[in-house]
């Protein structure tokens, strides 16, 4: 048993049986800290969304655990809120609405109905999504969308917050404009982050640690790097800092290499 | 507001059963709603420009097939009456829809609004029907299996075979007519409802699931407005049906109502009166059809997939 605050142990995921049986993960170990942002990164299809998703609770793994905050993960929950890749907000409910549905469910029998509203609206306030309260999914930009979001991932309270490529159907600048608005509520929230990206330069500037995985059938962790930038981290400064290069260099390589092995 | 892609395919086979009167009046369907009011001279203009491009057109068509029809006909006394014969000899009941002179002597209205009245009852009840058993067998594998089998078989069956089996079972006319809209106008709806209860994507239940909703709260608030798109693409193929399903089974059943009006004068050879009966027949079906497909754009207003 880890000491650390969410403890991924000796994790397999196999899909299926028998003959069609593929095993996807195997013996995936890792430790985070409270507090931490760790990224996964990894070619297509090896597996880190299925990671996630096992924290999530989405997936049952087959062999080993994850442990959080002393609690054997079995079953999805609001203590560790998913933003999807592909926002996942409910159509038919505006923006506001959609944190609310959030809000109400986790927090229904805690607060008052008025604080309830309170707090949906400080989340918005958040991301900054404030204008568009009102709006429906479908009225606002794929930006837009994904930054509610994560005021309904953040609105949860969740003990880790489990980003899905959040960024990763949007174009360069937007994308470059929500790192930037992550790295401010990381700032003052200090939550515990675990991150699929496979976007480089996006774990180096948002991570304290990327953790690389090595390419499927049975992907595991292949090698975990810290980046030792002090924060705030900007964008245009960092790119300059030895450490940023370094820790770049390394996932390039590593990514390429183990591409060609 | 578009529908995000009902599933018209596997919806399509059930819309024209056998043995139940085509739509009298195909040209109509092509009249638009008129815009919005907007002020201004200039607005009013283009106003007019755009409700007569609505209207223009199938008003031309059938000044046409009225044209061909009268020519064709001219002024034989037997077979298929012309239009100025018509006009002679059903004058009072084109004109007058309200008069009632007790009995079944009423003026097409009243005839409309009884059979309006057996297609709400009926068809409300297969929509509560249809929309619980969609649910059930688009979210359960053993009911899909158990029970898709009988329903592809059943909504096959012509709504008038029904009509025997439903009098011994009902013994009385009323009951029988609208067990008859009942089960010609559910199928669609249960199949739509479990195809779109089918396509919930998977995002909005793996929302449902980080959230914990209990099965209660997905049901109102995953499950329902998600499927709300293709629940009115089976009502609006089934309130069709229900209303090919009421005329059919009148006919047979006697009493007020357009079915029978039209049977009864069939029977005394006033083929004119069927003529004027069939563009009621046709004009209310298609109304039907509007106010349901308006009612689900209502409904599902914003639910446009994104």
């Amino acid at each position: 048993m880890g000491k650390a605050y969410l403890s991924i142990e000796n994790l397999g995921v196999t899909f299926g049986h028998g003959a069609g049986a593929s095993e996807v993960l195997r013996g995936v170990e890792l430790q985070v800290d409270k507090g931490e942002f760790v990224s996964i990164i990894g070619h297509s299809g090896c597996g880190k969304s299925t990671l996630l998703n096992v924290v999530a609770g989405l997936v049952p793994a087959s062999t080993g655990a994850v442990i959080l905050d002393r609690e054997a993960v079995s079953a999805p929950g609001p203590e560790r809120a998913v933003v999807f890749q592909n926002h996942s907000l409910l159509p038919w409910l505006s923006v506001r609405e959609n944190v609310q549905l959030a809000v109400d469910k986790v927090f229904g029998g805690k607060k008052s109905a008025a604080e309830r509203r309170e707090w949906t609206l400080h989340n918005l306030e958040l991301v900054k999504m404030t204008h568009a309260k009102d709006k429906r999914p479908s009225e606002i930009s794929g930006g837009m969308k994904q930054r509610v979001g994560i005021a309904r991932a953040l609105a949860m309270q969740p003990k880790v917050l489990l980003l899905d490529e959040p960024f990763g159907a949007l174009d360069a600048l937007t994308r470059a404009h929500l790192q930037d608005s992550v790295m401010e509520i990381q700032a003052t929230l200090n939550n515990t982050v675990l991150m699929v990206t496979h976007d480089v330069d996006e774990a180096v500037l948002l991570s304290d640690r990327i953790v690389m995985m090595t390419n499927g059938p049975r992907a595991t962790i292949g090698q975990v790097r810290p980046v030792d930038l002090a924060r705030p981290r900007d964008r245009l400064a960092v790119a300059e800092n030895g450490s940023y290069v370094h820790a770049r260099a390394a996932v390039i390589e590593f990514l390429y290499t183990r591409r060609a092995a | 507001m578009t529908y995000p892609k009902p599933d018209f395919a596997e919806a399509a086979p059930v819309a024209v059963p056998a043995g139940a009167s085509p739509p009298a009046t195909a040209s109509a369907a092509q009249a638009a709603p008129a815009a919005p009011k907007g002020p201004g001279a200039a607005g009013l203009a283009r106003q007019a420009k755009a409700v007569a491009a609505a209207v223009l057109p199938p008003a031309l068509t059938v000044l046409v097939i009225l044209a061909v029809w009268q020519g064709v006909c001219g002024d034989s006394y037997d077979g298929l009456p012309s239009p100025s014969r018509i006009w002679l000899e059903s004058k009072e009941l084109i004109v007058d829809p309200f008069y009632d002179r007790g009995g079944v002597d009423k003026g097409l209205f009243w005839h409309v609004l009884t059979s309006l009245k057996r297609v709400a009852l009926g068809f409300s009840i297969s929509a509560v029907c249809g929309i619980g058993l969609g649910v059930l067998i688009g979210a359960n594998r053993w009911a899909h299996r158990g029970l898709d089998p009988i329903f592809q078989v059943l909504r096959t069956v012509p709504p008038l075979a029904w009509l025997p089996i439903s009098l011994a079972a009902f013994h009385e006319a009323n009951p029988s007519a609208l067990f008859v809209i009942f089960v010609t106008s559910i199928w669609p709806i249960i199949i739509n409802t479990a195809v779109g209860v089918r396509n919930i994507p998977e995002d909005y239940r793996n929302v449902a699931r980080v959230l914990r909703l209990s099965p209660i709260e997905y049901f109102f608030k995953i499950l329902l407005p998600a499927t709300t798109p293709y629940i009115f693409t089976g009502l609006r193929i089934g309130v069709g049906m229900s209303w090919l399903a009421i005329v059919a089974s009148e006919m047979l059943l006697g009493g007020v109502g357009v079915g029978f009006f039209i049977w009864d004068q069939y029977n005394a050879s006033r083929i004119s009166d069927i003529v004027v009966a069939l563009a009621w027949v046709g004009l209310t079906g298609f109304a039907l059809d509007r106010i349901v497909a308006l009612l689900g754009r209502i409904v599902s207003r914003g639910n446009a997939a994104s």
